[in-house]
């Protein structure tokens, strides 16, 4: 109905805006206004391709857009700020099918007639945007299960891991020579098959070797995957649209990771090869300190909150799992209204997602500029009179800078304990995820406030 | 034999070398006691006490003249060496450094001659260190001192009538004298600070809950022989003399206890310094005996500059004499165990015993005074800091992204001598969106990575458009195909931007 002109034309509207969709989200005032030009330039995609490409079967495809449309919205209506990491990981999951499906047709496309070194290339492309698909679905589908609490949480170490890996690899590369060899003979469905498989497999295995604590890196490698699928495709579809925007969220997910890993100080590959403390035994070697913890009550806690002119609050994982944010909240509107200075350190690992932290502080209405980064506000411990950690281990683990061969040695970490007294809301001693024994239980100006975050949370809040 | 205990002469001083309860120890040793009538009287030790334990109350001659053994706290006058005979041991202190006139003259009279300061710093001799007894004392009178003189609280109070800030007390040099001002400044409730060039001390210094002050300077140990501080090199004093005047700026009270041993005082508050401090402030010198730390101080009085107090006592121990006596007491009754091995009231000087010999200055005639080095030291050597892993990676990482660069390029270049141009003009469009997604996403605020995920996975979902111009087909298989495929990224839309929008809209002031 429209020429090719206009699709184009369209399609670079589109990019446009999806680059200031991105570029928007560089601060909370015009977040917002990015999000619609993300919704704004994918609907002009849509219109566009569906005037220009579509000439058949509106029905159906007008049924799969409501049906889908639908369950999409429901599902982002419905769903709780503190299972966020596991939606986004289901939806990385359905890009990645998506990629496999769309590769698949295309490649059983009858209608396609490419020949010599043309051929070969769309055949590594159909390939390469399936393998990536099936990755970054299968991986996406274990994240989820691992992030909802379906599949535990614990880092699966194989034996052999690497070398088994490794095999998946060479196996894959080899099936990719058959595939080409094959398809130019006519056929090839049978290594393309068998490729996915492995892909498959491959997914499952990568994130079964991660721990729960690395999921922030997981689930922006997974995002970034999800990127590279789609650009893979376009090559593969010879869609411009589909290229540039794959390589705008590839690389906007590469980031992510890159910035998890930094606020870790793990290197990439340490935290994709699975596991924790491959160094051997390191981690069992940190746990023989002890000492002893001063324990304290609700009261008590109230007391030094409201005696306090600056109080620094670092929440973690536990909070979202207790959903304590709410009466965080509560508290930190009394304190506040004290004329008490709060504010928020977050780590930029802290929870299981990129931000995660910062999505649930928002949720419960925590006013965004009381809520700083780490980088932000490490300096400021010593003048804050209560630190409050929520539920968080090894983001304030003091022997990430004191033991540079432990597992978390070098990690940056919330210095709370140079502040006059740190709070620790846990549920009982157990080590954090590292499985390192945490120094600052029991520094000297360390108070431990045992039980669950919400409970004893309301019980100081009665108090203050 | 005969212990002689005779009253101080010395202007202004209180103290007296035993105490009644002392004294009576030393009877059960073997000892006979004699003390001067009114020797204890300024440390609130009357005659009667002596008397009651065991002591003879004796004249100032008879004292002289009939004991074998006279305990002093400071060295004999002129003319009290001159009253000493060749068999009598004097133990007191007697810094033969400063005074090589004393020790030559007592050595001319062959009295054995044991000085208190000389008793070598070792772990065996803590008992009888009376220097650091009296370091001990000094450190918390110079508190009191200063608390005489300052016109506000220590500690901080909110009271009816007002807020009190707490007052800050800054003490240079943590050694026993420094951390007992530490201690009892923190116990007054002032926010104590301390600095000292020995790092080894940090530890002590916050164990006492004050604040150590580090210097920004690549480390230098301070720490001499015995435990003391030694000279620090130019660049140091620099350093630390900045830190000193960023500090005099903002404290209240400044108590220095520096000293190097056998060197004068270093000066490290200068009449700037004292100048910029706040109007009733207090500094007291603890070194002012060994010319002061302060640059202003006066030896022995305390004298106001620009509104700055200036402590400059040299006798803060004789100013809590019953306190100082009684310490003092017991490191010369601990000496003198040592020096009875018998337990029968014989001393024998033992000069292969190293406390023994370190403390004995004059013996037979002749001057033994400096002895040898003690073989111990208090402080463990340090240990060298094990190589920093940094430098390593740094080398690592100048070759790494060249060798990777190179690589790419490489691969590009095979590439395209093969690829169509088609092919090119993609792989283009793609490496170029590669570098505009990096700079956006450099921008995006981490409080707002969550929303960037799920957006970006909306924006992903474009993917459909695959399934769009696939759907037309007609091949049946394909259409179901890119049906579904149509489906599962539409839910990806609806649901990654709807949850976006959700997520922001939360995100407020």
């Amino acid at each position: 109905m429209i020429n090719a002109g206009v699709i184009t034309v369209s399609y670079i509207i589109a990019t446009i805006l999806f680059i200031l969709a991105l570029g928007g989200l560089s601060n909370q005032e015009t977040a917002r206004r990015g999000n619609w030009y993300g919704i704004i330039g994918m609907t002009i995609a849509l219109i566009a391709t569906v005037l220009g490409v579509v000439t058949q079967h509106y029905t159906i495809l007008l049924a799969a857009l409501v049906v889908g449309g639908s369950i999409g919205l429901l599902a982002a209506r419905r769903v709780q700020m503190t299972q966020m990491p596991e939606l986004v990981a289901i939806l990385h999951s359905l890009v990645g099918i998506a990629a496999v499906a769309v590769g698949y047709a295309n490649f059983m496309d009858p209608t396609n007639h490419l020949a010599g070194i043309e051929l070969t290339i769309h055949d590594i492309e159909t390939y390469i945007g399936i393998l990536i698909g099936a990755v970054t679905f299968s991986g996406s589908v274990i994240a989820f299960g691992k992030l909802s609490g379906r599949i535990s949480g614990k880092p699966l170490t194989l034996p052999g891991r690497h070398w088994f890996n490794l095999a998946l690899l060479i196996a894959s590369i080899w099936f990719a020579y058959q595939f080409v060899l094959q398809s130019a003979a006519g056929g090839g469905m049978q290594p393309l098959i068998i490729m996915t498989a492995i892909a498959l497999l491959f997914g499952i295995h990568m994130v079964m070797a991660i721990g729960g604590a690395d999921m922030p890196v997981v689930v922006s490698m997974l995002n970034s995957y999800s990127g590279w699928a789609a650009a893979a495709t376009g090559f593969m579809l010879s869609n411009d649209l589909l290229i540039v925007t794959g390589a705008l969220v590839g690389s906007s997910g590469a980031i992510l990771s890159y910035i998890m890993c930094r606020a870790m100080n793990r290197k990439f590959f340490a935290v994709i090869a699975g596991g924790f403390g491959t160094g051997g035994g390191t981690a069992a070697a940190a746990t023989d300190q002890d000492g002893e913890v001063v324990a304290i009550e609700a009261e008590e806690t109230a007391a030094l909150l409201t005696g306090a002119k600056q109080v620094m609050i670092i929440p973690g994982y536990g909070m979202a799992v207790a959903q304590a944010q709410h009466i965080v909240n509560e508290i930190t509107k009394v304190l506040r209204a004290k004329g008490i200075n709060v504010r928020f350190g977050i780590h930029p690992v802290a929870g299981r997602m990129p931000g995660h932290m910062n999505v649930l502080l928002a949720e419960a209405k925590v006013p965004y500029d009381i809520v700083y980064e780490m980088d932000e506000i490490n300096e400021d411990f010593p003048n804050v009179d209560v630190s409050i950690v929520i539920g968080a281990n090894d983001i304030v683990n003091p022997s990430a800078l004191t033991d540079p061969d432990g597992p978390i040695g070098g990690m940056p970490v919330l210095e709370c304990w140079k502040g006059e007294v740190s709070i620790v809301l846990k549920r009982s001693m157990a080590t954090g995820y590292a499985g390192v024994q945490n120094p600052l239980f029991f520094e000297e100006n360390t108070r431990m406030l045992f039980g669950d975050a919400k409970d004893t949370l309301e019980a100081v809040f009665k108090a203050i | 034999m005969r212990i002689g205990v005779p009253r101080e002469l010395y202007t202004g001083e209180k103290r007296v070398a035993t105490t009644p309860e002392v004294a009576s120890q030393l009877i059960k040793m073997g000892f006979d006691v004699a003390v001067e009538s009114n020797a204890g009287a300024a440390a609130n030790f009357s005659d009667a006490t002596y008397e009651a334990a065991g002591c003879q109350v004796a004249t100032v001659d008879e004292i002289w003249s009939n004991s074998d053994i006279v305990l002093k706290v400071r060295g004999p006058d002129n003319a009290e060496a001159a009253g000493l005979k060749a068999d009598q041991t004097l133990i007191s202190f007697l810094w033969p450094a400063q005074n090589p006139e004393l020790l030559q003259q007592l050595s001319e009279r062959g009295v054995t001659a044991m000085a208190m300061d000389s008793i070598p710093r070792i772990s065996r001799a803590q008992k009888m260190d009376a220097l650091s007894s009296m370091a001990n004392i000094a450190g918390y009178r110079a508190v009191v001192e200063a608390a005489q003189h300052f016109g506000r609280f220590f500690t901080g109070q909110i009271t009816a009538a007002g807020k009190v800030p707490p007052a800050k007390v800054l003490v240079i040099g943590a050694g026993v004298a420094g951390l007992a001002a530490i201690g009892a400044a923190k116990s007054m409730g002032a926010i104590v600070r301390s600095f000292d060039t020995r790092p080894e001390v940090k530890e002590q210094i916050e164990s006492m809950n004050a604040e150590f002050l580090m210097l920004d300077f690549e480390d230098e140990d301070g720490s001499g022989e015995g435990g003391y501080a030694k000279v620090m090199s130019d660049e140091f004093i620099r350093a630390e003399m900045a830190l000193f005047a960023e500090q005099a700026r903002d404290v209240d009270i400044i108590i220095t206890t520096a000293l190097i041993p056998g060197r004068p005082a270093p000066r490290l508050i200068t009449a700037e310094m004292v100048e910029s401090m706040k109007a009733g402030s207090i500094i007291v010198d603890l070194a002012a005996e060994q010319g002061g730390n302060c640059e202003l101080t006066e030896p022995e009085q305390v004298v106001k500059h620009h509104g700055v107090t200036l402590i400059g006592y040299t006798d803060l121990p004789s100013r809590l004499a019953a306190q100082s006596s009684q310490l003092y007491a017991t490191n010369l009754r601990h000496l003198l165990t040592d020096l009875t091995p018998g337990k029968d009231g014989q001393i024998v000087v033992d000069m292969e015993d190293e406390v023994i010999r370190g403390a004995t200055v004059c013996k037979d005639g002749e001057t033994t005074w400096p002895s040898p080095a003690p073989k111990l030291s208090a402080a463990p050597p340090k240990t060298e800091p094990a190589p920093a892993p940094v430098a390593k990676e740094a080398k690592r990482s100048v070759a790494g992204p060249i060798i990777g660069m190179v690589l790419a390029g490489l691969a590009l270049l095979g590439l395209g001598s093969v690829a169509p141009a088609s092919f090119m003009q993609h792989f283009t469009v793609f490496v170029l969106a590669c570098f505009v997604g990096y700079m956006v996403i450099w921008n995006v605020t981490a409080a707002l990575h969550t929303p960037l995920m799920s957006v970006t996975n909306a924006i992903s979902s474009i993917i459909i458009i695959g399934a769009l111009l696939q759907i037309s087909s007609d091949n049946e298989l394909i259409m179901w195909i890119a049906a579904g495929t149509a489906l599962i990224a539409s839910i990806n839309i609806a649901g990654g931007f709807a949850v976006t929008r959700r997520m922001l809209e939360m995100f407020r002031r």
